[in-house]
């Protein structure tokens, strides 16, 4: 945990393809970026929902995959220096009596800047809750969706639910440290990596962790810490005493603390002029899928637009002495000496 | 030709369909609430919808893309499908299916 204050000129919230592109249309008008995202790695949706799949409507790529995307627009954005922060949500945004924000995220991190633009896309990624009755009392105390620190589960009896990659990672890692592991899945199935789970069924086979073909159904425990998991399987209800559980359903997107930042909404989204994608609240403004005007188009195109042109309206914030003069990258000189060209 | 949704609130809606759209897409179209995040890319599983029974054999299987998606549906169930991996065709008309509780979308706060 960082409990200092970075001073910058713009905090871009979400590191998607529309935030990582402002970090170029900023760049090129001499402003620093910090970014924040919630997830442990850049692309946004791109990246944690389709990486693999192939995108068709990007101007200029009649195909391009997720990540492919965000490598390319990562590389575009380098030029700038842009520092990324992950693993953070942005939790408050004041204004201050100068004009300037203090963005603070709940990893104790606190950025005074000029600008904040919101590119959070859908919200932001939070782990899709099991529908079991009473969870939300053993969260963060018996029930997780991440391990955050392995020692909170060395001898304890583990429960793990689900068929990707963490839930098998996970298995694999608590198995050498808990009293007991029991993955539990609805299917003798798995999507993630065939190596994690031939090295699991091996572990099944040497009794050293437990299979359940099933479904959670309830908990049993009080205050917060439980005893047991009640599954639902083909053959009826089966209790599996346990002390921990981590169910690991990937992850949705939640709006988060965005409204009660007291901007303008419609429906959840936050509204916008289209000169400026300017919010209600001056020096913030919002682009990409998190934002609404009419005739608004969620694609990753009108997003890049929405960029660049927010770009200008920030500079006359930053900047205010500055006149800015339009150019084009293929014959500007000094745009070219800002993107490195030689 | 037709679908029926039933809401979570247990309301069946008869919506006209076209040929070819998916069912995610029927339904976001007549603004029944869903949350299908990624915007049919089988990438999410937030366009979950429980099968009636009697059209689930009507259907064609579930791809192990969908199946693998479908793990990540805490609600799941035996007639559990991913709406946008289903196309509406004459041989679909008059499906009906209902909105399942984890392809339900946040609370609009304005």
């Amino acid at each position: 945990m960082s409990e200092r204050e970075i001073v910058t000129d713009v905090v871009i919230i979400g590191a998607g393809p529309v935030g990582l592109f402002a970090v170029f249309e900023l760049g090129l008008l001499d402003i620093k970026c910090h970014l924040i995202d919630i997830l442990d790695k850049p692309g946004g949706q791109c990246a944690e929902l389709y990486p693999e799949k192939p995108i068709y409507d990007i101007p200029a790529f009649p195909e391009i995959s997720g990540q492919e995307l965000t490598n390319n627009l990562l590389e575009q954005a380098e030029p700038f220096g842009p520092t990324y922060h992950y693993n953070q949500m942005v939790t408050e945004l004041e204004k201050q009596e100068d004009g300037s924000y203090i963005v603070k995220t709940d990893d104790n991190q606190t950025f005074k800047c000029k600008v904040v633009v919101i590119a959070a896309g859908g919200g932001s990624f939070q782990p899709k809750r099991p529908p079991v009755p009473e969870i939300e009392n053993f969260e963060n105390k018996s029930v997780f969706y991440a391990v955050r620190r392995r020692e909170e589960f060395r001898d304890h009896d583990i429960v793990i639910v689900g068929g990707g990659d963490s839930a098998l990672d996970w298995t694999l890692n608590l198995a050498e440290i808990a009293k007991s592991v029991t993955l539990v899945h609805r299917r003798d199935s798995f999507r993630a990596h065939t190596d994690s789970v031939n090295k699991m069924r091996a572990l099944v086979e040497q009794g050293k962790i437990n299979f359940e073909l099933g479904q959670i159904a309830n908990l049993e425990g009080d205050n917060g810490q439980i005893t047991g998991v009640n599954l639902k399987t083909k053959e009826g209800e089966k209790l599996l005493p346990a002390t921990r559980l981590l169910p690991f359903f990937g992850l949705t997107m939640k709006l988060g603390p965005v409204a009660d930042w007291g901007l303008n909404l419609h429906e959840n989204l936050i509204n916008v002029d289209t000169e400026k994608f300017a919010t209600s609240e001056e020096g913030i403004f919002a682009i990409g899928d998190i934002n609404y005007y009419p005739g608004k188009l969620k694609l990753i195109l009108s997003g890049f637009h929405e960029a660049a042109l927010m770009a200008q309206a920030a500079k006359k914030i930053i900047h205010p002495d500055q006149k800015v003069v339009f150019q084009y990258t293929t014959s500007s000189t000094s745009l070219q000496k800002k993107l490195g060209v030689k | 030709m037709r679908v029926y949704v039933t809401d979570h609130d247990g309301k069946e809606h008869e919506l006209e369909a076209l040929d070819g759209w998916r069912v995610m897409e029927v339904i976001r179209d007549w603004e029944l609430p869903i949350k299908a995040e990624c915007g049919g890319a089988c990438a999410c599983a937030t366009c979950h919808v429980f099968v009636d029974p009697e059209w689930q054999d009507k259907l064609h299987p579930a791809t192990d893309e969908e199946e693998d998606m479908l793990d990540t549906v805490p609600d799941v169930q035996d007639n559990s499908r991913l709406s946008c991996q289903i196309l509406m065709s004459e041989e679909l008309d008059g499906l009906k299916v209902s909105l399942a509780p984890s392809a339900k979308p946040e609370e609009k706060v304005a």
